[in-house]
């Protein structure tokens, strides 16, 4: 399953500046309890943990349960001082882990 | 243990009532969720009294479609080392499920702040509780108006 990460977060950032991460991933996001054209339950498939670490150390992480929709969209905030990789993961439920990273430098 | 639908719930304790004439009493899923998000509160605050104050909470008033409900979480904090907020539950009271998300922040979130969009089954109070490093419990809840339902 591709999830297509989509990140938006500025390539130059001030020191010190708190600034916004915006993610997008494809993904169905299965709660369980829909049912196909044959009546049959589609079985619970979700992305359960998304990760946001910079230069390894962790920023954000959210815990995902049924309730958040399709395609998830997080978004959220970070501040940094120095220059370095933003790396994401996102968890899904039968184990596979997709990666994305994204570098930030300083600005002056 | 059996899933029943809320319809299944009902209808079973509709039958049971009528045959035993016994009041219906917490037979209904509805209450499953509310118990279960109940528990989550408790857990999550580990002792302390949750206050409100701090959380900001963005929800539509009317959600037209309870598939796609979009939600802002803003917490107040200097998010230094020294005082941040360290976790946030999302969590539901008519959802096949309480929890929505839990997040986590650092003191590199620099703001205790998060959009997702969420799936809310039908009309009913979101509640989200924030947690600092040094323990205190914030609580903020808001009622959304579900028009299409979107099962969570």
């Amino acid at each position: 399953m591709d999830l297509n990460p989509r990140i938006k977060l500025p390539a130059e950032i001030q020191k010190g500046e708190v600034f916004v991460i915006k993610t997008l991933v494809t993904h169905p996001m299965e709660n369980g309890r829909r049912k196909d054209a044959d009546g049959s339950l589609i079985p619970r498939k979700i992305i359960n943990l998304f990760t946001c670490k910079f230069n390894g150390q962790p920023v954000f992480e959210a815990k995902l349960d049924t309730a958040v929709s399709t395609n998830p969209y997080i978004e959220f905030y970070a501040k940094v001082a120095e220059a370095g990789t933003f790396a994401f993961a996102w968890t899904d439920d039968d184990g596979t882990v997709t990666m994305a990273e994204q570098k930030v430098t300083l600005k002056g | 243990m059996a899933n029943f639908t809320r319809r299944e719930s009902l209808t079973l304790a509709g039958a049971l009532a009528a045959s035993a004439a016994l009041p219906v009493v917490a037979l209904a899923d509805m209450t499953g969720t509310k118990a279960e998000a109940a528990e989550l509160t408790k857990k999550f605050a580990a002792g302390k009294l949750p206050i409100k104050g701090s959380i900001n909470l963005t929800l539509p008033e009317i959600a037209e479609n309870g598939g796609i409900v979009p939600m802002t979480v803003s917490v107040g904090s200097p998010m230094t080392e020294a005082s941040h907020v360290a976790e946030v539950l999302i969590l539901a009271e008519a959802n096949p499920y309480a929890t929505i998300a839990k997040l986590t922040f650092t003191p590199m979130s620099g703001k205790a702040e998060a959009t997702m969009r969420i799936r809310l089954a039908e009309t009913q109070k979101v509640t989200v509780l924030a947690k600092l490093n040094d323990g205190t419990v914030f609580i903020e809840q808001k009622l959304v108006k579900v028009t299409t339902g979107g099962c969570g």
